[in-house]
């Protein structure tokens, strides 16, 4: 059914459809679902970039001096506030605009998502020429990172409607591009700096126009490739299960029942421990391998290390969540947290012992499990809630990861800080703090034990 | 539902292709940071 704000006046007292309406990108017969994969892809590889934004703080702490830091540079304390502005709008946009991008479909969505990334940048890029920090908060942590929330949920439920045969595999196709975003985002960022860099410039500015340009486009081609399929479409020769699975809805929930359910708080707790578990030492990855290995890792190994983090980050996303759509999502999550805690607890151990084989294998293990959670949560939500709404549902979930984005940082540091300054050897100052991380892994495993099918109550009732 | 025309599948191989490249560049780039952990 059209809605009002999907219809634009054509000035003879008629309406017509906006090309970028829920209705004018309904599938006609003969679409591909897999035309819809790289449409997500193409927004969320520009969006991944997020997670490479720390490549521009050294340069950015240089604008003025150049070569290095002058009196009136940006502090490294002042540009970090630029990416914590950045996830907390993700998180506050996806939430927020739950009720709109449902409203108005994916297409809209997208395109605004695209507006929004590649302004962000062109604002940003402004800041740095008139060397204004107002500017970069404004343009990459606020308009970046509105663009990045609703860049991030839409393609995700779009997908989840398209393959309801493999809904974990459909959302981790996409989620996985997120993290690989920052693998392309990386290299090209410093590709950049590099080209334009010259005697009075740092070449950061110039680098966000091309960036915001190029991520503008793509962004845009992905929201004109998306289709959304029409109502009660299936897959040919797919008919859904007979059996009966007391996990999986065939129901919807509306986006503001689902905040009145037990279900929602409990998955927003497993995501938040799975996230604040992993997010803790991704960070600190680089340190703590050179601390735990003192002399026989240099920095450039440790950077090696880093990335191999990423790559199974990434790889972790599509795998994880197509392998939930075998063994189901609640016992992907039970993997994950019990896995993961008896990992953790033995990291200190491997790495007490010297063996670097297994600190490493161990570590992979932990950041694959950590992009699995992200990357099986939607189709989790889907399978409890339905699909109807899961787009909006899940952008509300997301603050799980905000909450997680701060309380994991803050444990790993702030501990690893107290057990240093209370006399602990660096080297073995991470074992409480992963013993810790144990005990949250271990909560969250309670908490995903008592997911539950929803209260027929808060189902949707047909018209 | 209106009549519709059926996806073009060399289109389509083209846009994986438009998504896969970059991000097999990415990895790549990536992985060669990464070997350096067993030099």
């Amino acid at each position: 059914m059209s809605s009002i704000s999907d219809l634009d006046k054509d000035g003879t007292g008629t309406t017509r459809q906006s090309f970028f309406s829920k209705e004018a990108s309904i599938a006609q017969p003969g679409f591909s679902r897999w035309m819809v994969p790289p449409a997500a892809l193409a927004v969320h590889l520009c969006i991944g970039q997020a997670y490479a934004f720390s490549v521009f703080n050294a340069p950015l702490s240089k604008v003025i001096g150049i070569t290095q830091s002058a009196p009136d540079d940006w502090a490294l304390t002042t540009l970090g506030w630029i990416f914590s502005l950045a996830i907390v709008c993700l998180g506050l946009a996806a939430a927020f605009a739950g009720r709109w991008l449902e409203k108005v479909g994916p297409r809209r969505t997208m395109f605004t998502a695209a507006c929004c990334f590649g302004s962000g940048f062109l604002v940003s890029a402004l800041g740095v020429w008139l060397h204004q920090i107002w500017l970069l908060y404004l343009g990459y942590g606020l308009l970046g990172g509105i663009g990045l929330g609703l860049g991030y949920v839409s393609p995700v439920s779009t997908l989840i409607r398209w393959f309801p045969d493999h809904r974990g595999m459909a959302a981790g196709m996409a989620i996985m591009g997120f993290g690989g975003g920052a693998m392309i985002a990386a290299p090209l960022s410093v590709y950049l700096m590099g080209h334009f860099k010259t005697a009075s410039s740092v070449g950061v500015a110039e680098t966000f126009v091309v960036m915001g340009v190029l991520y503008f486009i793509s962004m845009t081609i992905g929201s004109l490739a998306i289709r959304v399929p029409p109502l009660d479409w299936k897959p040919a020769g797919w008919t859904p299960s007979v059996v009966e699975n007391k996990m999986i809805t065939r129901e919807h929930v509306h986006i503001d029942e689902a905040l009145k359910t037990p279900q929602f708080y409990l998955i927003w707790a497993v995501l938040f421990f799975n996230v604040t578990a992993g997010i803790g030492v991704l960070g600190q990855a680089s340190v703590m391998i050179q601390e735990s290995f003192k002399g026989s890792i240099t920095a450039a190994a440790a950077a090696g290390f880093v990335g191999l983090l990423s790559l199974f980050n990434m790889g972790g996303r599509f795998i994880w969540a197509s392998t939930s759509d075998v063994i189901g999502r609640k016992n992907t999550y039970f993997v994950f947290f019990l896995l993961g805690a008896v990992l953790y607890y033995l990291v200190p151990t491997f790495g007490a012992s010297g063996n670097i084989v297994l600190f490493v294998a161990a570590y992979v293990v932990i950041l694959s499990m950590y992009g699995g959670g992200f990357a099986t949560v939607p189709a989790y939500l889907a399978d409890i809630f339905g699909t109807a709404f899961v787009g909006g549902i899940h952008g509300r979930l997301l603050t799980a990861w905000a909450a997680a984005g701060i309380a994991g940082p803050v444990l790993v540091n702030y501990i690893r800080a107290y057990e240093v300054a209370n006399g602990v050897a660096k080297a073995d100052a991470y074992t409480m703090t992963l013993h810790i991380m144990v005990i949250l892994l271990l909560l969250g495993f309670v908490c995903n034990l008592l997911v539950t099918r929803v209260d027929a109550k808060h189902h949707m009732q047909a018209a | 539902m209106i009549e519709g025309h059926p996806t073009n599948k060399p289109v389509m191989a083209i846009f994986w292709l438009y998504v896969l490249i970059p991000l097999a560049w990415g990895v790549f780039k990536t992985l060669t940071q990464a070997v350096k952990l067993f030099h």
